[in-house]
């Protein structure tokens, strides 16, 4: 007698505990403003990343294609998988001595892992992330930038 | 007329073959190969087969300087990025005898139980969804961007954050970062209930939970069992009592505690946690005091030369950092200890003689992330 009630008593609460979990899916199902979270790629246009969001490496430009960064090298010796090459080159200063400056600061993208030692580390702040995330492209040849863009010059005064 | 010769023919229910289990296999939830011996449906034995994900971290860490094995150790248990940085900064600190502020101490421990709700909320979801509730992963991973969002905020990044860094954080935590966390803590307190509704009680969830994967207490301390599943055994090992850091010493908490051992108390020990992380959070979000956020080293940091070695409670187990130094700027020998390797090792001593639809089961309820084991 037992065991036959035992029987009847464990179909009911299966089914009861199916109900409660259809309960909750059945809420969302009626409500799904609730369980959205974001609509990408139909947001793209209006979608804002976080203004520390770590998207890729790019050196500040100002507008008048002017940056900090003087070639010191100190962004690719804390890089911990080398994606930072530094080529500098020697110009003579306005005093006639000979100066150093940035020729190409070349950034493999690919190589990357975000780890913000470079942004952190640059004793002249001339480093910072972009919030750039749509990173996929057909070649990875175009993931090699270098950052520095052409004619760009050093803000006087940083040095 | 020939004789026909009856050849002895073994019955096809006691013969042995042996499957693959992975290395793609979705329950195992990345690249892990398990040498099942079955007999009918029954498990007879189980080799794991690590290495597909292996990359050398260990050896990377010899040449690389202190800062930058952070990022290194965010990629060994991804789930629990924030805990592994932790445990290497506490362990520079510790050998150079650094006392960090105090607001880094509420920054970090807060962190750390951010990562393990997030962790255990993608448990829950891959859990349900091996045991054939595919629902619990689509609510597990919503919650769970809310917690990335209050990380993308702050650190820059979802995932693989890199946030602490030797001496304290990389920088100070956003201003809308308090009020973030109290939105979440009102909101999950409701979604908890949701995951309690849909799977704690659910008949078919109990049935392929309950009684599967006994392990006994003595066999989780002789297996070095740690962490949730460890504790599913009644064994308290959790390394925020017994070897308190940062903040642990000072905030209230229950270690919890169940002592069904099977793979349902392993489930439940990790939806309590939750709510033990929660309170934790509680007490020390209104709190966090006003200073630096890290404090002042030097430009090379040298560990003096020695042994040391750190334990921290990731979300999975003991995490334990082991360092030899020769007094340079980089380790001469570095080993991590990390919980899913040790888990790992317990799944053949589970799994023999049950079924092989248990086998998910009961590799889910241990919770193992893959590279955290190869790492
Ligand atoms: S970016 Fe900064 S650290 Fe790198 S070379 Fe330029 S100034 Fe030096
Ligand atoms: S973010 Fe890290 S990995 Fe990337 S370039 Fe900077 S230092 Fe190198």
């Amino acid at each position: 007698m037992n065991s036959f009630f035992k029987y009847f008593s464990d179909i009911f609460h299966g089914v009861k505990s199916l109900l409660i979990g259809m309960s909750v899916t059945g809420r969302y199902f009626f409500s799904p403003g609730q369980i959205v979270t974001q609509q990408y790629p139909e947001n793209r246009k209006d979608l804002q990343m976080f203004e520390r969001f770590k998207g890729e490496v790019i050196l500040i430009h100002d507008a008048n294609n002017q940056h900090r960064c003087n070639g010191c090298g100190i962004c690719e010796n804390n890089c911990p998988n080398g994606s930072i090459e530094i080529i500098s080159a020697r110009v003579p200063g306005e005093d006639g001595k000979p100066k150093r400056i940035i020729d190409k600061h070349i950034y493999h993208l690919g190589m990357c892992t975000f780890c913000g030692l470079c942004v952190k580390n640059c004793p002249s702040n001339a480093l910072g992330f972009s919030q750039e995330f749509e990173h996929a492209v057909f070649d990875r040849s175009k993931l090699n930038k270098v950052l520095n863009k052409p004619g760009s010059s050093i803000i006087k005064g940083v040095e | 007329m020939k004789e026909i010769v009856n050849l002895p023919v073994s019955k096809p229910e006691e013969e042995e073959y042996h499957i693959n289990m992975g290395p793609q296999h979705p329950s195992t939830h990345g690249v892990l190969r398990l040498l099942v011996s079955l007999q009918g449906e029954i498990v007879k034995n189980l080799k794991p087969h690590c290495g597909y994900i292996h990359r050398g971290i260990e050896k990377m860490c010899e040449k690389d300087t202190y800062p930058q094995i952070i990022h290194l150790t965010d990629r060994m248990d991804y789930l629990s990025s924030h805990i592994n940085n932790h445990a290497v900064c506490l362990l520079v600190e510790k050998a150079l005898e650094i006392e960090v502020p105090e607001r880094v101490q509420y920054i970090r421990t807060i962190m750390d139980e951010l990562t393990r709700i997030q962790s255990h909320q993608l448990w829950w979801a891959s859990f349900g969804m091996d045991l054939g509730g595919l629902t619990c992963f689509f609510y597990g991973l919503r919650d769970r961007e809310m917690i990335l969002d209050i990380w993308e905020e702050t650190t820059g990044s979802r995932f693989l954050q890199s946030y602490n860094c030797p001496g304290g954080v990389m920088q100070d935590i956003h201003p809308n970062f308090q009020k973030k966390v109290h939105v979440f803590l009102k909101t999950f307190k409701k979604k908890i209930k949701d995951y309690e509704k849909i799977l704690s009680g659910n008949v078919i969830f109990e049935q392929r939970s309950k009684g599967v994967g006994m392990l006994t207490k003595e066999d989780a301390i002789s297996y070095g069992i740690t962490g949730p599943s460890g504790r599913g055994s009644a064994w308290s090992c959790d390394i925020r009592k017994t070897e308190p850091y940062s903040m642990y010493s000072k905030v209230h908490f229950n270690e919890v505690l169940r002592y069904e051992c099977d793979s349902y108390s392993r489930y439940m020990v990790r939806m309590q946690e939750m709510y033990e992380s929660m309170n934790i959070i509680e007490q020390l979000i209104d709190n966090i005091p006003a200073g630096d956020y890290a404090a002042r080293m030097k430009a090379v940091i040298k560990l003096p030369a020695g042994e040391y070695y750190q334990r921290v409670e990731s979300a999975r187990g003991e995490l334990g950092v082991y360092v030899v130094s020769d007094g340079n700027k980089t380790p001469y020998r570095m080993k991590f200890r990390t919980p899913s390797f040790t888990n790992l090792s317990v799944l053949d001593h589970l799994s023999r003689d049950m079924k092989i639809a248990d086998l998910v089961a009961i590799g889910g309820s241990l919770d193992l992330v893959i590279p955290d084991i190869d790492r």
